[in-house]
């Protein structure tokens, strides 16, 4: 018997019972649907993520006070708190040739008041620098002046939402705010960019960076953060940054530098092992898919017993026998992964339309993978019914209706 | 030679000491109560069965040293058969039914459709090839199932109750049909209780308890 006969046998058999077929089908397919649609999601939000990042830039780093490591070395005997960022480390960094921009960061909260219009808001305290560094936009009027971070001055740019808040649609620029109890001139106003590494840059109010510290009355800084000349730069400054601070602070190692492409890459393989970890959740779909497949046989090599007895006396070989329904269940489940890919792909398409920010993708691999676990599950779920039928003895199988 | 079954703790002798010799092209029947083992006889002449002792030589070759595999390559070229209940493949037309074996054998499309005409008009169902077994009467399976019995060129034909289920009318027909394929050289078994039918063949061998007890070869003049 050759391959096109068999094949054709075989469509013959499965178009034969048309509602079985159709059920194995929807099983399989949506076996694969779930696996590739659920892989499209994990890609998204990988890509999301990483979009969001290299928005920023791919070479900035973050210095934090206080080591995140452990150094394996004795638990020191007094308590020994880290060393504060202050303004003077973070200027002697500029001079470094591989760093570029530096802008100290100081954070936190106080209540903003205008016209008896009052709320608490996070204050950001920084330098003209931050501006490109965290490439913001400015919707009105213009960003913090560049001038002496050490010292302050009395003008503040708002975000967009403060904006509407506190405004409505009222002109903010050149109006005087009160933060706590001082007052600041509104210069500019943030263009209307959302969130940006969680930090929801249209909810704050940005003033200079020693305003900042007198209004909260301290000395350190939240954290700094600056940009390499480049990105060849980036393991330099690290290095670079390290180096000086430690100079600064009698010799100890007491700050952390994160880069972005740490950061980047940690997140980068958290969002993969969970992308796998839920294709691998909905491959179970696809075993199961596979045992319905070896169920549907196994009824089928039952209610065609006759047949294949008729088969085998007029001088089907097992091994004919086996083919054919190994063929049966290959057919299945191409079919079905080949559905499954049209329902994962118009599943994204919805997506879409729902979700425009949202960058789902199907994932190459996945569309592989499926389809080959597919198959590959079919066929193996499909020996055993099919090695059942060519073992089935003529003389018994004919000898019933 | 012996077939025996194992039921249980007990061995049944399905067939005791049978001895036979068909030659070429003759008619034969065999007649028995049930159980006799007519028809665990006609299996083994059809390879379907293996006997428990004893050689089952076909056209002088010797099938029971064969494997499973080329037994059923000896029943595809060697044998055709006709069933009592007809087991045609029902999502399957009538040309498709008698075209199987042909395609189990790997003969080309063109050979094949060509034979199946030719197969289907001899026994006049050239206007129901595209019909499926549902669509067709008893008498019309029937020839379909003859027709699939004979697309190989077998040299034997294995008929068991080809009547058994068709009206006296449509029974005639496939009877006279089957030994119209006899008259042409192709030897014939049929297994039947129907004595009116069994007496028709040329040599009566009745069976009873496995054992065959008449073996009678009428006159050849007759």
């Amino acid at each position: 018997m050759k391959i096109e006969n068999t094949f054709i046998f075989s469509i013959r058999a499965l178009s034969g019972y048309p509602a079985r077929t159709l059920l194995v089908l929807l099983a399989m397919s949506m076996g694969v649907a779930s696996v590739m649609l659920l892989t499209s999601l994990g890609e998204g939000a990988r890509r999301y993520v990483n979009r969001e990042f290299t928005s920023l830039g791919t070479h900035i780093l973050f210095v934090l006070p206080g080591r995140s490591e452990t150094t394996g070395g004795p638990p020191p005997l007094l308590g020994q708190t880290p060393r504060d960022l202050t303004l003077d480390d973070a200027l002697s960094l500029a001079k470094n040739p591989s760093i570029g921009k530096v802008a100290p960061i100081v954070v936190g909260s106080a209540p903003v008041s205008w016209n008896e219009k009052d709320r608490e808001v996070t204050i950001l305290g920084t330098t003209a620098e931050m501006f490109e560094i965290r490439q913001l936009a400015m919707g009105q009027g213009r960003f913090l002046p560049v001038q002496d971070p050490s010292r302050g001055s009395g003008v503040a740019v708002i975000g967009y939402k403060i904006k509407k808040e506190i405004f409505q649609n009222r002109s903010a620029l050149g109006e005087w705010i009160r933060i706590q109890d001082r007052r600041f001139q509104v210069i500019g106003v943030l263009a209307k960019k959302g969130q940006s590494l969680g930090l929801d840059m249209s909810d704050l109010v940005i003033i200079p960076v020693a305003s900042a510290q007198s209004l909260f009355n301290t000395s350190s800084l939240f954290r700094i953060m600056l940009e390499a000349k480049n990105r060849n730069d980036v393991k330099a400054a690290k290095e670079a940054v390290l180096r000086t601070i430690k100079e600064r602070h009698d010799g100890e190692d007491d700050i952390t530098v994160i880069t972005q492409d740490a950061i980047l890459s940690t997140f980068d393989r958290i969002l993969t092992a969970l992308t796998l970890t839920v294709a691998g959740i909905a491959a179970i779909s696809l075993a199961v898919a596979g045992i319905l497949i070896m169920n549907v046989m196994l009824i089928s090599v039952s209610q065609r017993k006759s047949e294949i007895g008729l088969l085998k006396a007029i001088g089907a070989t097992g091994s004919q026998v086996l083919w054919a329904f190994l063929t049966e269940a290959a057919i299945l489940s191409m079919t079905g992964a080949i559905l499954g890919i049209f329902i994962a792909y118009s599943g994204v398409i919805v997506i879409i339309r729902l979700f425009p920010d949202f960058p789902v993708h199907i994932p190459l691999w996945s569309i592989a993978a499926s389809v080959f676990t597919a198959q590959l599950t079919g066929i193996l779920f499909g020996v055993l019914p099919a090695r059942r039928a060519a073992g089935l003895d003529p003389v018994m199988a004919l000898s019933r209706r | 030679m012996d077939r025996v079954f194992r039921v249980g703790e007990e061995e049944v002798y399905a067939l005791r000491d049978v001895s036979l010799n068909l030659d070429h092209g003759e008619y034969t029947s065999v007649m028995g109560p049930s159980g006799s083992g007519k028809s665990t006889l006609l299996n083994i002449l059809g390879l379907l069965d293996r006997p428990t002792k004893g050689t089952y030589q076909l056209e002088n070759d010797d099938t029971t040293s064969l494997s499973d595999e080329d037994q059923a390559l000896v029943r595809r070229d060697r044998i055709g058969f006709v069933f009592q209940f007809f087991h045609l493949i029902p999502r399957l037309t009538a040309a498709e039914n008698v075209e199987l074996p042909l395609i189990l054998a790997g003969i080309d499309p063109k050979e094949r459709k060509t034979r199946v005409t030719q197969a289907l008009a001899v026994l006049g169902l050239k206007d129901r090839a595209r019909h499926r077994p549902d669509q067709l009467s008893g008498g019309q399976r029937q020839r379909v199932a003859i027709a699939r019995a004979t697309i190989m060129r077998p040299s034997i034909i294995l008929a068991d109750e080809p009547t058994g289920n068709l009206d006296r009318h449509s029974g005639g027909d496939v009877i006279e049909i089957l030994e119209n394929l006899n008259k042409s050289g192709i030897s014939l078994v049929i297994v039947t209780h129907d004595p009116a039918l069994g007496e028709r063949a040329r040599r009566n061998i009745i069976m009873t308890d496995g054992r065959i007890i008449s073996d009678k070869t009428r006159d050849p003049v007759l």
